[in-house]
């Protein structure tokens, strides 16, 4: 039975309509050159839950919960579901953590990107330089070995637990719960946390990135990682149709404004934005996915996918009350030491971790 | 001509590829890589194609079985 999405035709609709799907999702209410961001939106999720208190970047993102059930339907469809788990978790639990404080240096993870550079936001091109780098080095230690080991198959019904959060979520940001005066949970008042669609086109457009995603094997870090690498150019050819995508809706929706200064949630810190998503982008590698991808995996079974989401969200809680994010102005002033931290710490997962030849 | 076995179930991306181009490169003219999911299957068929090499796939119970040949 063959699959339409893994075909290289498949895998550039597929990218097209994302890009499609965020400049509409920004046209319609998300943060500018935001339109989806997993980082980001799993840092608001964080924010919405009170896990940092960074008021202006709290809201429970629908978009995350249809990436997860979104592929999580798709895969029960396609008889693609398979709960697994087991290779690394504690690891990949913390290759979340400063996969997301690096992004978080940069302000965006590889999606936004491409989408801050189908914006006209320059900054994103040392960003994605970066994020080239850190992919390359975490080849150099694929190369040479590298591996979190087998995961085993694990039952059924595990691999509904992550879905089953994010419904959870989902009842809180409908039903939004109060318990006491401001908790548990929060929603922006100003700044980019209020800043969204509405909720049944954010929670929509999840949905359908999540299922086609989930068949067609979008990633963003694979993309680079299969040119180092492979020299595949499968999965960057999606990505190229996310890029072409967005550029041409930012020009017919008025969204493109070129330059490096004043870029919506964006700095102009050259040396941070490259290093930021050096970090991210090494530890995405070594976790073998982009925080997109680890979503649809988490959603068809992926165990260790979902410990490796949340860690990201904590992750961001983490970075924000460490004073490690990034905002407008630039680095922060533990940013540097958080990503020193982090490459000290994926480093060491890249030497220690190795198959036995 | 011996077949080399590749043994990639439980292997996460990019693994399995990684795994069976080292042992293409390393001159195996036949080869089986074992697999566990369809994602894999994908990517070392889209691998093996690359390479201008034969393949051809069977299920082992949970398993697949791609054998790859020049």
């Amino acid at each position: 039975m063959g699959n339409p999405f893994s075909s290289r035709a498949g895998i550039i609709v597929v990218g097209v309509a994302i890009g499609i799907i965020a400049t509409l999702l920004q046209y319609f209410g998300n943060p500018p050159n935001m339109g989806i961001c997993v980082a980001c939106f799993e840092r608001d999720i964080a924010g919405g839950l009170g896990l940092h208190r960074a008021a202006v970047v709290q809201y429970i993102r629908p978009e995350i919960i249809g990436f997860v059930i979104g592929a999580f339907l798709a895969a029960l469809l396609a008889k693609e579901y398979r709960p697994r788990g087991g290779s690394a978790p504690l690891v990949r639990f913390f290759l979340g953590v400063f996969a997301m404080i690096g992004a978080l240096v940069f302000l965006g993870c590889p999606w936004r990107a491409l989408l801050r550079l189908a914006g006209g936001d320059w900054n994103a091109v040392t960003g994605l330089a970066g994020l080239a780098t850190g992919i390359g080095v975490g080849v150099l230690f694929l190369k040479s070995g590298y591996s979190l080991g087998r995961a085993q198959a694990q039952k059924p019904a595990t691999g509904y637990l992550f879905p089953v959060f994010m419904a959870g979520l989902f009842l809180l940001l409908v039903f939004r719960v109060t318990f006491a005066e401001g908790g548990p949970l929060f929603f922006s008042q100003k700044g980019p946390g209020s800043q969204f669609a509405p909720v049944w086109v954010s929670i929509g457009a999840g949905l359908i990135i999540g299922a086609i995603a989930q068949r067609s094997r979008f990633c963003t870090m694979g993309a680079l990682r299969d040119v180092i690498l492979l020299r595949d150019f499968h999965l960057i050819s999606g990505v190229a149709g996310l890029l072409v995508a967005a550029l041409t809706m930012n020009l017919i929706l008025g969204q493109f404004k070129p330059g490096f200064a004043g870029q919506p949630v964006a700095h102009t810190d050259h040396l941070w934005n490259f290093l930021g998503m050096a970090l991210a982008g090494l530890a995405f590698a070594l976790a073998g996915g982009c925080p997109g991808r680890q979503l649809f995996l988490s959603g068809e079974g992926d165990l260790d996918a979902g410990i490796f989401a949340l860690g990201m969200i904590v992750g961001a809680g983490v970075s924000h009350n460490f004073a490690m994010a990034s905002s407008p102005a630039g680095a922060s002033a533990f940013g540097p030491a958080g990503i020193l931290v982090g490459f000290i710490f994926c480093l060491a997962v890249g030497f220690t971790m190795r198959e036995r030849a | 001509m011996s077949t080399k076995r590749v043994d990639a179930r439980g292997l996460s991306c990019p693994q399995p590829v990684v795994l069976t181009n080292r042992a293409i490169e390393a001159g195996a003219e036949s080869l089986e890589v074992l697999v566990d999911n369809e994602v894999s299957k994908e990517n070392v068929l889209r691998l093996a194609k690359r390479h201008r090499m034969q393949t051809s796939v069977r299920e082992e119970g949970a398993d697949i079985v791609i054998e790859i040949k020049k």
